[in-house]
């Protein structure tokens, strides 16, 4: 199981600068909400922004694992 | 007969090319097995587009070989105009925004 720390560390070193929230939307810790700003966003497209997350969760989600069983994103440009 | 994972991604090309909207989800439109691909078909059906969903959790192979070939983890996945526009989040921003309807037009067209 990921812990919400975990998930925050992964996205926050694979996104130098971002500022980054971690919810658990069931109490379960595999259904969880992420909500980053990060200025690694700028100019990207929202499915590019998604992918930079997943990429940087990608051993703690499918098809790698099942630690996180459901995400989700909500990102914004940082500094913007 | 059950499909080689060949032949599912046959499949799933053709799927994507051959519709303007098609999504790839947990269970079907009429029976939504999750949330996120409930809350994706609620929107296009409040759009009144047509579209195709595709459960792709019917057959545990399915899923591997649609996201090895889309480069996405989880369900569901909305194609329009055989492009990935994201899953449930980008699909409930962009509709939000009103970014959706012009993809939307744009792809019937």
């Amino acid at each position: 199981m990921a812990t919400l720390a975990e998930v925050k560390a992964a996205i926050e070193q694979a996104l130098p600068g971002s500022e980054v929230t971690v919810t658990d939307l069931t109490g379960g810790g595999d259904h969880l909400a992420v909500v980053v700003a990060a200025p690694q966003f700028a100019g990207k497209g929202l499915l590019d922004q998604h992918r930079m997350i997943h990429a940087a969760l990608k051993d703690k989600m499918a098809p790698a694992s099942n630690e996180i069983h459901a995400l989700q994103i909500k990102t914004s440009v940082r500094g913007s | 007969m059950l499909l080689t994972e060949e032949q599912m991604l046959d499949t799933i090309k053709d799927v994507i090319a051959k519709n303007h909207i098609a999504v790839f989800m947990k269970g079907t439109p009429a029976q939504p097995k999750c949330g996120f691909s409930a809350a994706v078909v609620e929107i296009l059906n409040t759009m009144n587009v047509p579209y195709v969903g595709i459960d792709a959790i019917a057959d545990p192979r399915f899923r591997h070989v649609l996201s090895a070939h889309t480069n996405w983890p989880t369900l569901p996945q909305v194609f329009v105009g055989g492009k990935l526009v994201g899953g449930c989040d980008i699909v409930r921003e962009m509709k939000a925004s009103g970014e959706l309807e012009k993809v939307v037009a744009e792809a019937f067209k």
